[in-house]
């Protein structure tokens, strides 16, 4: 058996993007078959623009054409290519500085192997099919085997309808593990068992355990099974809707301090209604079917009410 | 060896929104350093270092977004620092920054602090669901509720304090061009009736999602004397604890009480209530106006929300709290703390326009974050420390 | 400014750490060798600072559990940074310069095999038009190595030779993840991996943890006969975007080393995750031909996201101590393509007869 449990986890959102002034001009133009590039204070001409110039500071103002038709000035080989890039199968990517431009763009080359590309090279940009004003309206570079066969350039610069937003999707995948604590923890809720450690510092008992306690630093040790009946030392009352919510309001989210235990864990209270849920209120576990059990506290599915009298202020004041 | 003198010398702030679609995450940063090297009457080629703050980068989806931002802030050529310190990190920024100076090693510091929210959903970047841990089913304010639920059961607090506050925030907020809410109208009675979203909290007494930014100029004394109207620092203070500790108080964190008294102590502050003339203080729900006057001794344990309650925490009062209209009316999570600090410098160079209190001479700025477990706090001061 | 040392670094290595991304498990014993080091307890230390990335943990507010490695009650003056350890030792720095606090304990993170970490630092780059082409950090190394040949600065044997000097320095090195020298012409005679690199030209995907230890004057002399005394720290950063710089040059590296004073060095411990990396931050950093560069293996037989850059500082600093070398140079590097860089200048004396 594995020291720590783990699972894969997708952190993913689709960005929103405001461009500014300049990024927007840049983009309008891909939208439009037109490669925008900014001027700088030096005669640099860039593409994309810079939004601020290196040595004056000053928003960048001044903006040309550049061709669709460049050189390579640099290139790589991407032999395995990650999640989003603009292919799936091996290909190039290099610095190509456009015609009109001193500054190159980088971007992806369409090539079938490292032998077909070099620097100094002439290509072309290959337009995506739907161009919306986004780096991916290039779909790519493509060799340019004779001048005379280049793409016209763009149709120029246009003063209106410009693009000032652009939606990026970010979407990364992760290996999560609980710690080797917390592993414990998890694996005893597959069983149905609470389990604490303790502190050998402080002796404090600690649920979920932990890799450090926090006011010692050191890692929480043993074994400590819990009843799952416990104190409802705060709470709140979720009366608002948000995105992901799995139960409908008004529901209650309160720390319960289980008996033997030294810290307040945060869950769910259910089994009574939300406006009768008091600091000090008896609680206790309500388990899943066992069928739905994981290595998850969800396998609480919420406490409720034990019915007993409510535990004295002064024995979880110093839990708040 | 004692630290060097510095002052605020430049503010600058953008005006915050929540959405600021007219400008990419440069611009945001941009508009705010430019009115702070305005008011510094400097340009950013006369800046030695710039310090760079911002909470998670998940907001953004940029991973230390300071790399690509660096030319257009001006740092190319320069050192740069960034500093990520949860929701105290506006305030943490401004310390590091302030410390390059009181180290002797800078003379001139720039720091900015932003956050452009609209990017993404600041509930989904702070809740991204975890294997094995209970999914977050509380929401934002979910967690902090509770405590202030813990507050109200100690201190006895009649239960529409939060919302005294809220009116007096918003109400400031009015005076202030570059706050984000400008809700005319509100009321006690408005604040009451407004949903109660995680009972105790109700709407009008939680914080807006905005985009905004906020820069400072950081000088030394020579750089300072430049200056007609610098606010020194006196004091600067950061402390840390952890989230969830056994029988840690989470109403008023230990954290809290020794920054602020650490904090005091270098500022020779006796009595901060009858020493300090303004206070910006981090309240992102308004319970925590009277939670942290406690915790930062403006009031004894148990009496914040009586100076709350009487009116002494409002601009006319003996303590007023937030006549920027605080975190409650404007709130760019990174920046944020940075706006606190940066609002009280403004008061005690007599610049804070509408919402100035006459006189002001010294003045708190504080931020929290983290399950308030992160402290940064400073005193300053139109007069120059004299130790 | 005050004389400040090196006086402590703990660190740990390994390819795929079998834990929590906020790697607290990592931390603890690492935190009691420094405490073992210095015959501190956490009380005696005034300032903490910590370096780690909430995108490599994939989860916002990754450190904020970090600190309960420390043991917090009572609270710390505590800061932390989204960078390399390195620059959580320059605001540690800093905050001893200021007179505030006389020692610091900084330390930094990262499970870079939690997700495709060459993947995931192409959310560094410019976010609108970059990120979405997901260039990943592989490729940005071929462009500027590739940039570097065609313009006759290096050529590939030259990357090999650092590759060889390194895998064969890597073999002392308990805490390398890849190790073992053969030869320039075996290791040019291996596949190509993304032309112009090899695998070996490329550091290993690495997990790791490291603290340093800063204390001034008298209180790094009590922990050690042969303190590391920092005589020159300096750091700066360049633009982002690798179209608008020349990739064969650092100039944020030619400026720290400017603003130190390297004359004698004898060693450096180079923050180089590619081969000719070095090649380009020997010829920053103006260094000669004698000085030893890199005799832990560095970066590219290890490189541990976060904290590789500090580990440079914690390798030359043990030199110092033993008395192998009495003057080096560390550097930390973070960004694509060399984008910033610190230099950590270490003496065995302070300069002023003191040491």
């Amino acid at each position: 058996m594995s020291r720590t449990l783990s699972a894969p986890v997708t952190v993913a959102f689709d960005y929103t993007r405001s461009t500014g002034p300049v990024l927007g001009r840049f983009l309008t133009g891909l939208r439009d078959g037109v490669l925008v590039a900014g001027r700088t204070s030096a005669g640099e001409v860039v593409v994309p623009p810079l939004e601020y110039d290196p040595v004056t500071h000053a928003q960048t103002t001044d903006f040309v054409e550049v061709s669709p038709v460049g050189t390579i000035t640099s290139w790589t080989w991407v032999p395995e290519p990650v999640a989003g890039q603009p292919f799936d199968r091996p290909f190039a990517f290099a610095l190509v500085t456009l015609d009109g431009a001193t500054r190159p763009l980088f971007h992806a080359v369409d090539v079938a192997s490292p032998e077909e590309i070099s620097t100094g090279m002439r290509v072309q940009v290959r337009w995506a099919a739907e161009r919306v004003g986004h780096i991916n309206d290039i779909a790519c570079f493509e060799p340019l085997a004779d001048e005379a066969s280049a793409r016209p350039a763009g149709g120029g610069l246009l003063e209106d309808h410009l693009v000032t937003g652009v939606v990026t999707p970010v979407s990364l995948d992760y290996v999560y593990a609980a710690s080797p604590e917390e592993s414990t923890f998890y694996r005893g809720l597959d069983e149905g068992r609470i389990l604490g450690q303790r502190c050998p510092t402080c002796e404090k008992v600690y649920v979920p355990p932990r890799s450090a306690c926090p006011t010692d630093g050191t890692p929480t040790e043993g074994e400590i099974e819990l009843t799952g009946e416990g104190t409802i030392t705060t709470f709140c009352i979720v009366n608002v809707p948000f995105l992901g919510q799995k139960i409908t309001p008004p529901y209650v989210s309160a720390y319960v301090l289980l008996d033997g235990a030294d810290i307040a864990l945060l869950h769910l209270i259910l089994g009574v209604p939300a406006d009768e849920v008091r600091m000090g209120m008896r609680v206790k576990a309500v388990w899943k079917p066992r069928e739905e059990w994981a290595y998850s506290l969800e396998n609480i599915d919420h406490f409720a009410p034990t019915g007993d009298p409510d535990a004295d202020y002064d024995t979880y004041k110093r839990h708040l | 060896m004692g630290k060097q003198p510095a002052a605020v010398v430049g503010i600058g702030q953008t005006h915050h929104r929540a959405k600021r679609d007219d400008l990419s995450m440069a611009g945001l940063c941009r508009e705010a350093i430019d009115r702070a090297l305005l008011d510094a009457n400097m340009t950013l080629d006369d800046i030695d270092a710039i310090v760079v703050g911002k909470a998670p980068d998940l907001f953004e989806g940029v991973m230390m977004p300071e790399l690509f931002l660096a030319e257009s802030l001006g740092a190319a050529g320069k050192p740069l620092l960034r500093v990520h310190t949860a929701g105290s990190v506006g305030g943490s920024t401004a310390i590091v920054a302030a410390s390059l100076v009181q180290s002797g090693v800078h003379k001139r510091v720039l720091t900015v602090a932003y956050e452009k929210q609209s990017e993404s959903n600041a509930m989904w970047a702070l809740s991204v669901p975890l294997p094995f841990n209970m999914p977050v089913h509380a929401g934002a304010g979910g967690y902090f509720a509770p405590h202030v639920r813990s507050y109200i059961r100690r201190s006895g607090a009649p239960t529409h304090v939060g919302a005294i506050v809220a009116a007096k925030d918003r109400n400031n907020a009015l005076k202030n061009p570059y706050a984000h809410l400008h809700n005319e109208g509100t009321t006690v009675e408005s604040v009451l009736a407004s949903t109660m979203l995680w009972d105790p909290i109700r709407y009008d007494e939680t914080c807006p999602s905005s985009d905004g930014a906020c820069a400072l100029v950081i000088v030394d004394e020579d750089t300072a004397a430049a200056s007609p109207n610098p606010a020194w620092i006196h004091g600067t203070v950061m402390r840390s604890e952890s989230t969830s500790a056994a029988e840690r108080d989470q109403v008023n964190p230990q954290a809290s009480r020794d920054a602020a008294a650490y904090l005091w102590k270098q500022a020779g502050i006796t009595s901060p209530i009858d020493e300090i003339d303004m206070a910006e203080i981090y309240v992102p729900f308004s319970w925590f106006e009277p939670m942290w006057l406690e915790s930062l001794g403006f009031a004894e344990e148990g009496g914040g929300w009586k100076l709350t309650e009487s009116g002494e925490t409002a601009m006319t009062g003996r303590i007023p709290v937030n006549c920027s209209g605080g975190v409650l009316s404007s709130n760019p999570i990174g920046a944020s703390g940075m706006l606190r600090f940066g609002e009280a410098a403004l008061q005690v160079r007599g610049a804070a326009g509408e919402h100035q209190i006459d006189g002001a001479r010294k003045a708190l700025g504080h931020a929290y974050g983290g399950g308030s477990q992160f402290f940064a706090m400073w005193v300053v001061g139109a007069d120059k420390p004299t130790s | 400014m005050r004389d400040v040392a090196v006086v402590g670094f703990a660190q740990r290595q390994m390819p795929d750490f079998d834990g929590s991304p906020t790697c607290v498990e990592m931390l603890v014993p690492i935190l009691a060798e420094i405490y073992e080091q210095t015959g501190w307890t956490r009380r005696d230390v005034g300032f903490w600072c910590s370096g780690s990335s909430d995108y490599l943990a994939g989860r916002s507010f990754s450190f904020v559990q970090a600190v309960d490695a420390i043991g917090v009650t009572p609270p710390v003056n505590e800061s932390h940074v989204e960078m390399d350890l390195a620059w959580a030792m320059y605001e540690a720095w800093i905050k001893i310069q200021t007179g505030e606090v006389d020692t610091a304990v900084v330390y930094a993170f990262g499970k870079s095999s939690a997700g495709v970490l060459r993947r995931t630092l192409a959310l560094q780059l410019d976010p609108y038009t970059m990120t979405p082409l997901w260039p990943d950090t592989v490729s940005l190394a071929g462009l500027q190595a590739r940039a570097g040949m065609d313009a006759g600065l290096w050529d590939e044997r030259a990357m090999a030779e650092v590759a060889q000097r390194s895998l064969t320095d890597a073999e002392k090195n308990e805490h390398a993840i890849r190790k073992g020298g053969s030869s320039v012409e075996d290791l040019l005679a291996r596949p190509m991996y993304a032309d112009p690199l090899r695998k070996h030209d490329c550091s290993p995907v690495t997990d790791g943890a490291a603290a340093l230890v800063l204390a001034a004057g008298d209180k790094a002399r009590e922990v050690r006969d042969n303190p590391a005394w920092i005589s020159g720290l300096s750091h700066f950063i360049d633009a982002s975007s690798i179209s608008n710089r020349d990739l064969t040059r650092s100039p944020s590296a030619a400026n720290a080393a400017a603003a130190v004073d390297l004359d004698g060095v004898e060693l450096a411990e180079l923050h180089a995750p590619f081969s000719h990396q070095e090649l380009i931050l020997r010829r920053e950093l103006g260094l000669a031909d004698d000085v030893r560069i890199n005799p832990s293996g560095g970066a590219l037989t290890s490189n541990p996201m976060f904290s590789g850059g500090g580990i440079r500082i914690g390798e030359a600093a043990a030199r110092i101590w033993s008395g192998e070398v009495a003057k080096g140079v560390a550097h930390a590097t973070s960004g694509a393509a060399l984008q910033q860089n610190l230099l950590c200048v270490l003496e065995s004396s302070t300069g002023k007869g003191g040491a």
